[in-house]
């Protein structure tokens, strides 16, 4: 009988397809509209997720600039820190622009960093040639470095940089390493300020000696359980309040973690804010498609009248025209579907970010157009089967 | 115990139906009775406004009386609900109307494979039935013709055809040649005959004399009373 249903109600679809197309236009629209959105918003918030993580996660980036009698931190709130649970290194920021000599050479604008041992353990990457720091570097002080592409460029043209002398404020390096070039998305990376001729990292603990550093302003702090982060935040900021004495505004913490959720909640709800709106095309549509189930049902009324004379019971007819309105909805919704995936694929192409196909958008797509089809189809089919048989024939 | 030889063919006693008119209610059919035997051909002859038509909803149980006793086939049908109905009608009744009422999209097999489809026969099954039906009045050349490519006489084939094809208890058939020429009409005539000689039931009405004395018998209606004979003031 199910098949009958559907025989019919194909066969009416066909009879009348201009009628049909119109009436599923709504539903189109409205799906495609909710697949694209969803389709783009989820695209969109994977990429920017992406270049969060790139930006770092497990990592917490801590700002200390401290109060106007302690300024910054001190060697040993840095080992505090180090010794908090889940934190699996430090990294500080430090760094400035100096001259650094070779040979008789002069290099006026070279950056000189301060990173911890941390950052090598990180950053596996990190080194091209020779050795990362290692602990024993930063407990001893070691006049070691490591210098990147740049500055190997203009100081040993031709000459292997590992194992020469270079000398930084007066005092003598060994150049242990050569740094990678850093990544391209590397965002972080990129906004660090670089001088002319190339950038060198010493152990920081080196760079603080070296130019009589008190207090560490920024600070990268690793933690080992990503899931732990807010946590772990919280034990920092305590020990970073006893530090400055519950100074306000003495230091801020960066949790790209935290960032990165208040992000995905923003997105989420936006998602939720235009599906909402495009629905309101679906409901426009669902109308169209009650509209058009009406008129169908006035104008076939003689072949209800007749079918039911010849046997059929309301149930069969209630189900010929609800399977009508289902089939024209579902139509719509599976083209929706179809256009909405092209139409966000275009649009990401065009916004240069990722196309991420969602099964969830589609299921919900085919699942409205199927609760639009049956709740609206429903009334008319209703009124279909509860005509009588006698009065629906005499219209003809 | 009784058997089904005991219990009536066709059975009618005491039908009245009334319809609310403002707050009056209207008589239309009063106290009619009626017995049928199987395989008689019933002409109801009546002009219009004499209440044949809903007489023969309710003989056709598309309408129940509002008092009285019909008995189908051996069955009480003035109490049955509206499903129970429906099964009925698909069973017993072979529905001729006037103007054909066959669907237009649907050529002439689909149209006659209808009522088997709510009486639940497979595809193959019906198909056949379907086909047989056709040849049956004359149609076998016309299977897949549009209602719209046939003549009219044609359409009343199919429609027979169509009222056959469930094996009904009874055909009935309201104008049957209301909408057909003298020469067609005469045809379908001659067709309802046949089948009345091969033993169908069959209770025709109309208004026309001339089409009422085909059958084997004929009653009159006139103001919802029933009279038996062919009266002399048609």
């Amino acid at each position: 009988m199910l098949k009958e249903s559907l025989r019919m109600s194909l066969s009416n679809i066909k009879a009348n397809k201009m009628r049909s197309f119109l009436t599923i236009l709504g539903i189109i629209i409205g799906v495609m509209a909710i697949i694209a959105l969803i389709t783009v918003m989820e695209s969109a918030t994977g990429e920017v997720t992406a270049q969060f993580e790139n930006l770092g996660t497990g990592k917490v980036t801590v700002q200390a600039n401290g109060t106007p009698l302690r300024r910054g931190l001190r060697e040993t709130d840095l080992k505090r820190i180090e010794a908090l649970d889940n934190v699996s290194g430090i990294s500080p920021s430090l760094s400035q622009n100096i001259s650094v000599v070779w040979n008789g050479q002069l290099l006026e604008d070279v950056t000189v960093k301060g990173n911890g041992y941390a950052y090598f353990r990180k950053n596996l990457n990190a080194v091209e040639k020779g050795r990362p720091l290692v602990p024993v570097d930063f407990d001893q002080y070691s006049r070691v470095c490591l210098i990147d592409s740049d500055l190997a460029h203009s100081l040993f043209s031709g000459v292997d940089p590992l194992g020469q002398q270079l000398l930084v404020k007066g005092i003598r390096f060994t150049i242990v390493g050569l740094l990678a070039d850093p990544d391209v998305d590397d965002v972080m990376s990129q906004m660090q300020a670089m001088g002319e001729d190339g950038s060198l990292m010493m152990p920081y603990t080196t760079y603080m000696r070296l130019f009589g550093v008190k207090g560490v302003t920024g600070l990268e702090v690793y933690v080992s359980d990503s899931d732990r982060t807010n946590d772990t935040v919280e034990d920092l900021e305590a020990l970073l309040d006893e530090c400055f004495n519950y100074h306000d505004g003495s230091y801020s913490v960066i949790n790209m973690e935290g960032l990165l959720d208040v992000m995905d909640t923003m997105m989420g709800l936006m998602t939720n804010l235009l599906v909402g709106i495009a629905s309101i095309a679906l409901l426009v549509g669902g109308i169209g498609i009650m509209n058009m189930m009406l008129v169908s049902v006035t104008e076939r009324t003689g072949e209800i009248g007749l079918r039911k004379a010849l046997g059929a019971k309301p149930r069969s007819i209630q189900v010929q025209f609800l399977m009508e309105s289902v089939i024209l909805s579902l139509l719509g919704g599976i083209v929706g579907v179809g256009l909405g995936l092209f139409v966000s694929k275009i649009l990401s192409n065009m916004m240069d970010i990722a196309f991420v196909f969602s099964p969830g958008a589609v299921a919900l797509g085919v699942g409205f157009s199927l609760a639009v089809g049956v709740i609206f189809g429903w009334a008319p089919a209703r009124k279909a089967s509860n005509l009588n048989p006698i009065d629906a024939l005499r219209s003809v | 115990m009784t058997s089904i030889h005991e219990t009536p063919f066709f059975q009618m006693t005491d039908i009245c139906k009334s319809y609310r008119l403002g707050d009056e209610w209207q008589p239309v059919l009063k106290n009619v009775n009626l017995t049928i035997e199987k395989g008689e051909f019933l002409s109801v002859l009546g002009p219009s406004g004499s209440g044949k038509s809903t007489l023969m909803n309710i003989i056709g149980c598309l309408d129940t009386p509002t008092s009285g006793e019909y008995i189908l086939h051996g069955r009480r049908v003035d109490q049955l609900d509206e499903n129970q109905l429906s099964t009925l009608r698909n069973k017993e009744i072979g529905f001729i109307f006037q103007s054909f009422q066959l669907l237009p999209r649907q050529d002439a097999l689909s149209n006659v494979e209808l009522p088997l489809i709510y009486a639940g026969m497979s595809v193959q099954k019906r198909r056949q039935r379907a086909e047989e039906m056709l040849c049956r009045v004359g149609l076998e050349e016309k299977l897949h013709h549009m209602p719209n490519q046939l003549s009219g006489g044609q359409q009343q084939r199919v429609a027979i055809a169509r009222a056959l094809a469930t094996n009904p208890s009874i055909l009935l058939a309201d104008e049957p040649t209301g909408a057909l020429d003298q020469k067609t009409g005469r045809q379908v005539m001659g067709l309802f005959r046949e089948l009345n000689d091969e033993g169908r039931t069959i209770i025709m009405i109309t208004h026309d004399v001339g089409i009422a004395a085909n059958a084997s018998r004929i009653v009159r209606i006139l103001d919802g009373e029933l009279s038996e004979g062919v009266a002399e003031d048609a």
